[in-house]
């Protein structure tokens, strides 16, 4: 239990470390932009400039800005929004924090559930049209890029089709073709993943033990290969997590929705540098979130690496 | 021999795998008999055959393995000819296996005590709790300590020799008719290998189990088998009772494994190891398969394959030095001592019978 | 065996004649299979991979095609010409709707080619872009920059994280450990991110795109090459080599990095399709090349913003760019089994 409580201050340490250092690097790289975040600047005065960099708080020592910012930072405060004149960026977020969330989640859902599938099947009936036909699903999975997927499937199911809404975001038919191409990513990897991992698990020991018992290969698969296989597919879990907030930039502009990622390309174009900042601490804190998380499920959940508890 | 009734009659059994060279004759007409209650020991080499010819009892060959002749009986039934379906039934209930290492035969995410009732529950149609009821009285008789506690851990929570108490609580637990033992001790340290057999032991003298015990080292049967079968490269060589193959022994490679295993009270320096390699199952020589290592060899061993000869009802060798005409050989001193305690035990065998 | 079966044994005279049983053991236990060097033999293995080797093949021709095509394009692929502007393809000899010059103009088919008065003998076998600039002649040219791109970027990569992740495996101790939590630092923040940030700091270019991929990108191999560095100088031969006097520096060149290096090769396989798709991605969000720079994504880019109208400027570079990420994944593989069929997954 000691052992325990010191690996997760140890990690927690880390975690936070990683963070500080994030915005820091974020906010000193975002400060000596050449560029200025002012729409239509040429039409401004010397000193209605003045007057806004006051408003912004950039008349002030740079030491002394990443100072108010950190101390605002931790009271939640990520500034207010250059594009959208006197919204602060952390309003302007929130209301897009859940289209992002509910596609992320839809697509890892689907994702993995389809790649868990399409993977027994694979590892079941290896060498076979089935396992071909899977192993032809993930390499296109894995290589496509998304944003070729999102063009693709608008094209088709709405364009040619006509079957399902081209973008925007006014209901659920409005997230299926978004989910897809997002799913994508984690169906392709966890499918390939998960036929290594049964084939190699339905060669060992303890296969063979369960054979002998009577049980038949599906039940084999389901009770003994499965849970063995599932387990280290926790780790994946980052990586998905990862490509997920690299896709929903594009997809979410492919198909307008109104999202984190399409706010931060935007932001991006605008020189809107608090969202910039907000956004990217954003996706650093959920990144760095994920992968403290899957360190710990994964501690958790495994009888064999368990940290705590046992002889 | 013909006294008992046979459990398990294997008839010219021949395994061959396919593999990327070519075909490999795993197998080549194994024939034995597995009496009820008995316990046979089948020695050899790795690669000599003998876990092959395990598995295919089990119906557990591997995808590139087939049975391309022969036939194995229980009780009057042909398994080669079963379906996968009937064999599920037969496994785990009928016939179960005692795996070589306990470290990686056990599921590491399933509870041991849900892993020795899953047979159970599997063949017999009885609810979970009298299942697991069931498994902690197997627990027990196997000697594991608190079993009841120690029911809902998991198999990293074990010791090496506990885990193979625990394997050998999951054959056990149909109460089958066959267990075929797997080189149950290789993997474990010597001291818990004498309690593994130990408990072998006792289970045998408690059940009415026939045991086929597989394993590459002869030391460890003299205690625990009623009858030896030496293989090599997928035939049996010598067959016999326990007295018979470790103190009469008549082929040259039963004497070669007998020389080499070291023994108490001997003024002997060095341990004898038979020259060369196991042969290449791919390619074998056309005679006596053993006769490139064989100081004894005899230019008829490089052209035809003895067959088995008859020393008594229950004793067969395959060597040509058994052949009408052939010369006499001195065996190895080793052979020649454990021959000698063979006739002197005969002789007061013959005394006390008459008397 | 039964004793009739006996009496049937015809046994030659010299039956039981002693066999010379030593030369027969050494026959029995010559060595009959060639031994290979470890490239070789992964070649050999490559070799039977059918995908791999036809990734291979797409590979050579799709870089022989995009290199080749600084001498020999069908047009200039900078040339302006408002005469030719948006043009669909049209391939002689075809009369495929889509590429024998017609387009769909309010649901009828048009012939652009007639319209404009282009004499026969012109032709753009992909069409034209906005500013009459050709197709294919700008597809060859995108493709050659993604290609260099990825290229350089992961052998930045490799050379950065393989000097890294040795240095740290051989100083252990306190330099190891303090090297170690900036890799640990540093792969907690998101590639994404930093490579964005350094897109809008940097003016957008080959050189920036580059160095936004390299910064976070050698973290992988410098792990891996640190942790394959500490197996290996356990091992007996790296030990010996110790003993005799052998200098660190030297122990490291001569020993350890040819035993890393199919590692090596592997991961770098695998971040040259990496390096493309982020190339791709952040030239189609707009923070790519600048004009008239072309890659695989601006095209991509540009081409999606017309697609509606003019489909032919976004499907080739679409498809070019799946092909080439898709054999070089395949090829990826094909090695990474090559070098070691334990190795899957």
């Amino acid at each position: 239990m000691k052992n325990f409580s010191k690996y997760l201050l140890k990690k927690i340490g880390i975690m936070l470390l990683t963070l500080w250092l994030i915005v820091t690097c974020t906010f000193f790289l975002i400060h000596s932009l050449p560029g200025s975040p002012y729409v239509n600047q040429e039409k401004l005065t010397p000193a209605q400039l003045e007057i806004l960099n006051r408003q912004a708080g950039l008349d002030r020592p740079i030491t002394e800005q990443y100072f108010i910012y950190f101390k605002n930072l931790l009271h939640g405060d990520l500034g207010t929004s250059f594009q959208f004149k006197n919204q602060p960026v952390a309003k302007l977020l929130i209301n897009r924090v859940g289209p992002s969330v509910q596609l992320g989640l839809q697509a890892i859902v689907v994702g993995t559930v389809l790649g868990v599938i399409f993977g027994i099947i694979s590892a079941m009936k290896q060498n076979t049209w089935a396992d071909s036909i899977v192993t032809i699903i993930a390499i296109l999975g894995r290589s496509i890029p998304n944003f070729i997927f999102a063009v693709v499937l608008q094209y088709i199911f709405a364009v040619r089709l006509g079957l399902l809404p081209i973008a925007l975001w006014n209901g659920f038919s409005y997230t299926i073709l978004p989910t897809i191409t997002l799913a994508m990513a984690p169906m392709a990897n966890s499918a390939r993943f998960i036929r290594t991992e049964m084939v190699e698990v339905l060669n060992s020991d303890y296969i063979e033990l369960a054979r002998s018992k009577g049980l038949n290969r599906w039940q084999t698969a389901f009770r003994h290969g499965l849970r063995n296989s599932l387990i280290p597919l926790i780790t994946l879990l980052g990586p998905m997590a990862v490509s997920l907030m690299t896709g929903s930039l594009v997809v979410e502009n492919i198909y307008a929705v109104p999202g984190i990622g399409e706010q931060f390309v935007k932001s991006i174009i605008t020189n809107d540098y608090p969202t910039i900042m907000a956004i990217t601490i954003l996706y650093s804190v959920m990144l760095v979130l994920v992968i403290f998380v899957v360190d710990l499920l994964y501690g958790l959940v495994d009888p064999r690496i368990r940290v705590t508890g046992g002889a | 021999m013909a006294d008992i009734e046979s459990v398990l009659t294997i008839e010219n059994l021949n395994i061959s795998f396919s593999v990327f060279a070519g075909e490999v004759k795993a197998v080549r007409g194994v024939s034995f008999q597995l009496g009820k209650g008995e316990t046979l020991a089948i020695v050899g080499e790795s690669g000599s055959g003998k876990s092959v010819t395990a598995r295919s009892i089990m119906g557990l060959l591997p995808n590139n393995a087939k049975i391309t002749n022969g036939s194995i009986l229980f009780k009057g039934e042909d398994l080669v000819q079963k379906s996968e379906k009937e064999m599920q039934k037969i496994r785990g209930e009928k016939i179960s296996m005692i795996f070589q290492d306990p470290m990686t035969s056990l599921d590491p995410t399933m509870t041991i005590g849900n892993q020795v009732a899953e047979s159970l529950r599997l063949h017999k149609k009885i609810s979970r709790r009298e299942a697991l009821t069931k498994a902690l009285e197997l627990l027990e008789l196997v000697g594991i300590p608190e079993a009841e506690k120690r029911m809902k851990y998991f198999p990293h929570q074990f010791s090496g020799g506990q885990r193979q108490r625990v394997v050998i609580a999951i054959a056990l637990i149909c109460s089958p008719e066959i267990v075929i033992a797997d080189e149950p001790t290789t993997a474990l340290d010597v001291t818990v290998q004498a309690q593994i057999l130990e408990l072998l032991k006792g289970i045998q003298n408690k059940l009415a189990t026939s045991f086929l015990f597989i394993t590459h080292n002869l030391g460890v049967v003299a205690n625990i088998a009623d009858r030896i079968a030496v293989i090599y490269a997928g035939r049996i060589v010598e067959i016999g009772t326990v007295e018979e193959v470790l103190f009469n022994p008549q082929h040259p490679y039963t004497w070669g494994l007998l020389s080499s295993m070291p023994i108490q009270n001997t003024n002997e320096k060095r341990i004898f190891a038979i020259p060369g390699t196991p042969p290449d199952t791919l390619s074998l020589p056309p005679g006596d398969a053993f006769y490139p290592r064989n100081k004894y060899a005899m230019k008829i061993d490089a052209r035809q394959m003895p067959p088995l000869f008859r020393v008594s009802p229950t004793h067969m060798a395959a060597t040509w030095l058994l052949a009408p005409g052939a010369p006499e050989v001195t065996p190895p001193a080793e052979v020649i001592r454990r021959r000698e305690l063979f006739k002197e035990r005969a002789a007061q065998a013959h005394a006390s019978n008459t008397s | 065996m039964l004793p009739n079966e006996l009496e049937n044994l015809n046994l030659p005279q010299d039956a039981f004649e002693p066999l010379e049983s030593a030369t027969a053991a050494a026959e029995c236990e010559s060595i009959h299979s060639i031994s290979l060097n470890f490239f070789r033999d992964s070649w050999r293995r490559l070799k039977k991979n059918k995908s791999a080797v036809l990734s291979l093949a797409v590979l050579l021709l799709v870089a022989l095609l995009a290199f080749g095509s600084i001498w020999v394009s069908p047009h200039n692929p900078n040339k302006q010409d408002l005469a030719h502007v948006n043009l669909p393809p049209r391939i002689p000899g075809v009369s495929v709707d889509g590429f024998n010059g017609t387009a769909l103009v309010s649901g009828e088919r048009v012939d652009k080619y007639a319209q404009l008065h282009i004499p026969a003998d012109v032709n753009f076998y992909l069409g034209t872009d906005g500013l009459g600039r050709d197709a294919l002649s700008r597809l060859l040219m995108g493709t050659r920059t993604s290609l260099i791109i990825a290229i350089i970027a992961a052998l930045l990569d490799l050379s950065i994280g393989v000097a890294y992740g040795m240095f740290s495996a051989i100083s252990g101790g306190r330099v190891d450990e303090i090297l170690q939590r900036i890799l640990e630092i540093l792969s907690g923040i998101p590639t994404l991110v930093v490579m964005i940030l350094m897109l809008t700091i940097f003016e957008p270019g080959m050189v920036s795109i580059i160095l936004a991929m390299i910064i976070t990108g050698w973290v992988n191999m410098a792990r891996m090459v640190r942790a394959q560095t500490l197996k290996l100088q356990e091992q007996e031969f790296v030990l010996a080599a110790a003993t005799l006097g052998v200098s660190k520096l030297k122990i490291a060149l001569k020993h350890i990095l040819p035993n890393i290096s199919s590692i090596i090769v592997v991961q770098m396989m695998f971040s040259i399709p990496t390096a493309i798709f982020f190339e791709a991605f952040l030239s189609f969000i707009g923070l790519g090349l600048k004009v008239p720079m072309a890659s695989l994504g601006t095209l991509l880019s540009d081409g999606y913003k017309t697609f509606r109208f003019l489909p032919h400027l976004m499907w080739p570079p679409a498809i070019v760019l799946s092909i080439i990420m898709i054999c070089f994944n395949l090829l990826a593989d094909g090695i990474r089994d090559a070098f070691d069929p334990k190795m899957k997954g």
